[in-house]
């Protein structure tokens, strides 16, 4: 899959394939490999500046502009859709930089950069997913100093963590946080899964894929090898949970996908869809309720 | 009057001290934060500090408390293990679990020690969940157990210290320090900035506390009422240096050294 080297295959002439370049990659490479090895570990690297602004997934892109070859198949999805200005220019960017096949469907590509989602499609182990993450560091609200989390992480000093759950549940009764909800990386690195719904977390846990996690912005990297173990921190007494909702998909019928609520008219109309774009129209598909 | 003298007539004497303290020197530069101070702490005894402000009282308390590093100097402490541990040879993980479960620090200002964004419930249980604790009834119900013994009315566990008054504050922090059951406290002028019917249901309180939990103590202050209160041993502490040292009474009633002869008459007699 390494094996970006040349240029030939860029439709976009003047650029290094997958935009950075071999140096850099490199360099990425490197932090990912030091993530992989310490799961959930943040890894700094020395972040470039991209042709999109902050927050519209540099780290994403860095990550997978650096893994990504020839024969890779890239799917790009923002809040669980395709078609969306975020996943709609990341794609377009990579097409244009890479000329790699790029897809809509889970099943078919072989690296998916996500914000906000997980496929609900199964993933292989065959598969990368690669997050776009704004704020790496779970212990940043409860303290400020850089120095000071590091210490806390080398110390797995993660207790205070549970002040802020013990508070949601004074509070409101049960925890509130509903996404980018904190998990311990095989038992030992507290990790913020980037901001997907509470709702994914049990799919990152044992996961057969490979996970990728960058934040351009705050220059780290970290990642979730295949298979490890990623737990959702509770209380005992008040075990993690998911949201459910009482509907079906208004489209596809799923009671088990995660579910938009989108608003239809201005008199109080709405419906329930999959947030997942790819995974309701394969449901039609198979239901031979074909999308006109 | 030596150490060994103090040794002998310690209230509460036991075979091991549970704090030994020898040659303690914090220099800032060129400039003396305190200088040479050795003493010996037994568990269940108060050790107050007296002495002007910039005396040293504070660094001494800092380095104690392994909040600052001594430029010289050694600090044992006896472990629950019976072993008498150097504090600062203790690698850091142990050090800062010493400090979060046996140990607790009172600060002079409530603010300093308490996390004022969340619930006073939650300030409480802070330690019990760094130790592991994963059960919120049982944090819940140690955290109300503490308020009422600190004599903060119970319904009030969800309520965020920034809406407290200074005394009760202050006691929650003394609530949040205890929770883990330490058996060494030190606290910073923990009177400091509270009226004078607060300090005294504070100083109650504390009074209470330390007898029936055999707590040890250190306190600093620069309040003689507050030590004659507290402490059952006083150290005078002026420009870095312990000038005086022995039983409360005995420093306070009949002082030898120049200096805490000025500061014993310079209490308002009743």
């Amino acid at each position: 899959m390494m094996d970006g080297t040349s240029a030939t295959a860029a439709t976009t002439t003047g650029y290094n394939f997958a935009y950075l370049d071999e140096q850099t990659k490199r360099m990425i490479r490197r932090a990912i490999l030091k993530a992989v090895a310490v799961p959930g570990y943040q890894v700094p690297f020395a972040s470039r500046e991209m042709p999109l602004p902050y927050g519209w997934g540099t780290g994403g892109i860095q990550v997978t502009a650096s893994i990504i070859g020839q024969a890779d198949v890239l799917k790009v999805i923002d809040q669980g859709a395709d078609d969306t200005t975020n996943a709609v220019s990341i794609r377009k960017f990579f097409g244009r930089t890479t000329g790699v096949a790029t897809t809509e469907r889970t099943i078919e590509a072989t690296i998916v950069q996500t914000r906000h989602r997980v496929p609900e499609t199964k993933l292989r182990d065959d598969q990368i997913i690669v997050y776009q993450v704004p704020v790496p560091e779970p212990l940043r609200w409860l303290e400020p100093r850089e120095a000071e989390t590091r210490k806390m992480h080398a110390l797995s000093e993660y207790g205070p963590m549970h002040v802020k759950l013990y508070e949601d549940i004074a509070r409101y009764g049960r925890v509130t946080t509903a996404y980018d909800y904190p998990v311990m990386v095989d038992g030992r690195y507290l990790m913020r899964p980037s901001p997907i719904p509470k709702f994914d977390n049990p799919k990152l846990d044992m996961c057969p894929a490979l996970q990728l996690f960058g934040a351009g912005r705050e220059k780290r990297i970290y990642a979730v090898p295949p298979y490890t173990s990623v737990k959702s921190l509770d209380f005992e007494d008040h075990p993690f949970t998911i949201e459910s909702w009482d509907e079906a998909c208004a489209i596809c019928g799923s009671t088990e996908s995660f579910l938009d609520e989108v608003i239809t008219d201005d008199k109080g109309g709405r419906m329930f869809v999959c947030s997942d774009t790819d995974y309701c129209g394969e449901r039609r598909k198979e239901s031979g309720d074909e999308p006109a | 009057m030596s150490r060994l003298d103090l040794a002998d007539v310690s209230p509460i004497a036991e075979e091991a001290p549970l704090l030994d303290v020898q040659g303690l020197t914090k220099l800032y530069g060129g400039r003396v934060g305190c200088e040479d101070v050795s003493f010996q702490l037994w568990p269940g005894e108060v050790l107050g500090v007296v002495g002007e402000s910039g005396s040293g009282k504070t660094t001494l308390l800092n380095c104690l408390a392994a909040r600052l590093e001594p430029t010289s100097g050694t600090i044992h402490y006896r472990m629950r293990d019976g072993e008498m541990a150097d504090i600062f040879a203790l690698s850091e993980p142990r050090r800062r679990l010493l400090t979060r479960t046996d140990w607790g620090f009172v600060h002079q200002n409530p603010r300093d020690g308490l996390r004022l964004s969340v619930s006073a419930g939650a300030n409480v249980g802070e330690r019990l969940m760094a130790v592991g604790a994963r059960h919120y009834g049982a944090i819940r119900a140690a955290a109300t157990d503490w308020l009422d013994k600190v004599e903060i009315e119970t319904q009030r566990i969800d309520d965020l210290p920034r809406d407290f008054s200074g005394g009760m504050q202050q006691r929650l922090q003394i609530a949040r320090n205890l929770v883990s059951n330490p058996r060494l406290v030190f606290m910073d002028e923990p009177t400091g900035g509270l009226d004078v019917s607060v300090q005294a249901r504070l100083l109650d309180l504390l009074r209470g506390l330390v007898r029936d939990l055999g707590l040890a103590a250190v306190i600093v202050t620069h309040d003689l009422g507050v030590a004659r209160l507290l402490a059952h041993r006083l150290m005078v502490m002026r420009g870095g240096e312990v000038v005086e040292s022995g039983l409360t009474d005995q420093v306070l009633d009949d002082p030898q050294h120049p200096y805490t002869q000025l500061l014993a008459s310079a209490i308002l007699q009743a």
